[in-house]
């Protein structure tokens, strides 16, 4: 099936290849744990500790309000941190090793 | 707020001269569309020629259904901070979309997410394991949809519902037989744009009589309701329940075959990466506004109003429309609310019809081996098929409780889809057998645990108390379908999927060699 030029195959078992595969797995996973912690984190106080949620901030505003907008933003801006880092950091490195490959 | 009196269900004209305009202009787009789609690539995918910021809007054109509009409208109309919980769950799938599938799903597939999971394993038995996931996902979703629709359209214009019913599925098959995915995706963008615009100058009428402040409109509604409205209440009976509930919601965006198939629509993996920003922004956007009108119904046409029309509330954001910007608005926000299932159920059966001719017919039935005209004959039949049944079902289940089947359709998605997907493209050890496993496991116990949970075996089928004790399942079936995947791929070594893992990197992480 390997139709793969040596080129390809010398970069594939590259030390600098491995490092950005490593990298980018590395801030995807990252990013995950974040999201999913922050999630289960405001589920399982909705689930056990709804009261902490009912603190009065206002006159009948509860903190539990800015905290739910917030987590919508928050997932928002992630998703903007991530993109940021991928056109910036990951797509300058893609683009070396395209160059690499695909000039010959 | 004394004795609203509403005019829904009467005739009315504004909304009707709309939805016309809107059928009108999206079969106009159809005719176009429909002499740029021949080849298969066309068809299923538009010719990977929509660009990140379209596919952005598509995608959350194709997310936000009339149910979640409606729906979380009522619920926080009815209910208060409960509605905000889902929208945060329906919400945060959306990051994981974007940090573990999206990229590499646009680089190593083709058309739909099965290329993926069958990429470096044997093709037939995964891609039939995978198909029964996907086609059972978007079958009971549509299921939910039509039945939606049908009622909606009910109570909206007065039409019988068979008629309603008959009318959305003739429409929605004509933007898919012709138009494939580019009409498909136009539709989308439109209906996204007058959802988001509909729901903005509804944000504003309403704010605009509480001083242009949001905290005055909730602090009224405390006043009103009590503070019990801007606290958490009864979202939560049993916590596992909100537990699984969680997992249905973030994890089953991730494995929604009508959402995964948009990201074969755009050139490359960076415009995927932007459309998801995109897509996320926007819903973002859209819940907090439905949270915003949640509130106003609650406070401008009150709990008893609402529930006296539906006792769900799905009306409430109708009855606010009409509250603050008569008949005429009541009649936009309606047309808007009909186009907006138009537009769901025709990226269903576009996935659905692209699963059984892509996935079933060519890749199973044909090994492989199809030309180009053939598999797009075969995915026109196909989506025939799938719309015919669509319309079908919709009148078998009228008057049914089809609520349960949209938690359904994200329980299986997460049990069943996710699972292999994310496992298929993160892990070298993964196997044909592993993957067939997982998926049946997955998609099995989804659909057996929700017959036997509350929600069917209580409410449903009206016995005394239920065998399952969760109302949703995907706790327990997504844990499995990952155990499963994981516990027979140890088992069953397969080296060419090893080797295949490594070959790909650079199609996986460069994107060299995608499609």
């Amino acid at each position: 099936m390997s139709t793969k030029s040596d080129k390809a195959q010398e970069i594939v078992n590259s030390e600098k290849f491995k490092k950005l595969v490593k990298k980018r797995l590395s801030v995807s996973l990252t990013l995950t744990a974040v999201v999913l912690f922050v999630y289960f984190g405001f589920i399982l106080t909705v689930a056990f500790y709804k009261d902490l949620l009912a603190y009065k901030i206002g006159e009948h505003l509860t903190i539990g309000l800015p905290i739910g907008i917030g987590i919508i933003l928050f997932a928002w801006l992630l998703t903007g941190l991530y993109t940021y880092w991928a056109n910036h950091s990951y797509d300058k490195s893609v683009r070396e090793f395209r160059d690499q490959i695909l000039k010959k | 707020m004394e004795n609203f009196q509403t005019t829904l269900g009467q005739v009315n004209i504004a909304s009707i001269v709309i939805f016309f305009m809107f059928v009108a202009i999206s079969l106009f787009i159809t005719y176009w569309a429909a002499k740029k789609t021949k080849t298969t690539s066309e068809f299923y995918a538009a010719d990977r020629s929509i660009s990140g910021f379209q596919n952005g809007l598509a995608l959350a054109g194709d997310y936000m259904s009339a149910a979640s509009f409606l729906g979380i409208a009522g619920m926080v109309a009815l209910k208060g901070y409960d509605g905000l919980i889902y929208s945060i769950g329906f919400l945060v799938g959306w990051p994981l979309v974007m940090f573990l599938i999206a990229e590499p799903l646009r680089n190593l597939g083709k058309f739909t997410f099965a290329d993926v999971v069958a990429f470096r394993l044997k093709q037939r038995p995964v891609r039939i394991a995978s198909s029964f996931g996907s086609l059972s996902t978007i079958i009971f979703y549509l299921i939910a949809q039509m039945v939606g629709a049908g009622s909606l359209i009910t109570i909206l214009f007065g039409l019988p519902y068979e008629v309603a019913v008959i009318v959305v599925g003739l429409v929605m098959i004509s933007y898919v037989l012709f138009g494939g995915m580019l009409a498909t995706t136009w539709v989308q963008i439109i209906k996204a744009v007058l959802l988001l615009g509909g729901a903005t100058f509804l944000v504003i009428m309403t704010l605009s009589r509480f001083g242009m402040n949001p905290l005055n409109l909730i602090e009224k509604a405390a006043a009103m309701y009590g503070d019990k409205v801007l606290a958490p209440g009864g979202f939560v009976t049993n916590p596992w329940d909100a537990i699984s509930l969680g997992i249905a919601l973030i994890l089953g965006t991730a494995g929604l075959p009508h959402i995964l198939m948009r990201f074969f629509t755009v050139p490359n993996a960076k415009q995927a990466r932007k459309s998801v920003f995109i897509a996320t922004g926007f819903i973002g956007y859209f819940y907090i506004l439905t949270f915003v009108i949640g509130f106003g119904a609650m406070v401008l046409v009150g709990h008893e109003a609402i529930a006296g029309i539906d006792k769900g509330g799905n009306m409430a954001a109708l009855l606010l429309a009409e509250s603050v910007g008569g008949q005429f608005f009541l009649g936009f926000i309606a047309a808007v609310a009909f186009a907006t299932i138009l537009a769901v159920v025709a990226g269903l059966t576009l996935s659905g019809a692209s699963t059984l001719s892509h996935d079933l017919y060519v890749s199973v039935f044909k090994k492989g081996k199809s030309d180009e005209a053939g598999e797009v004959k075969v995915a026109r039949m196909a989506t025939l098929l799938i719309g015919a049944l669509a319309i079908t079902l919709g009148l078998i289940f009228k008057g049914q409780n089809v609520a349960f089947m949209v938690g359904l359709a994200f329980s299986i998605a997460a049990s069943a889809n996710f699972p292999s997907l994310l496992l298929s493209i993160l892990w070298k050890r993964f196997t044909t057998r592993g993957a067939v496993a997982s998926i049946v496991t997955g998609a099995g116990l989804a659909i057996t645990l929700i017959i036997l949970s509350p929600t069917v075996w209580v409410d449903i089928f009206k016995n005394e108390s239920a065998i399952f004790p969760l109302k949703n399942p995907a706790l327990f079936s997504m844990s499995a379908a990952f155990l499963v995947g994981i516990i027979v791929s140890l088992f069953t070594k397969e080296e060419e999927a090893m080797i295949k893992f490594e070959d790909e990197k650079l199609r996986t992480y460069l994107g060299i060699g995608a499609e």
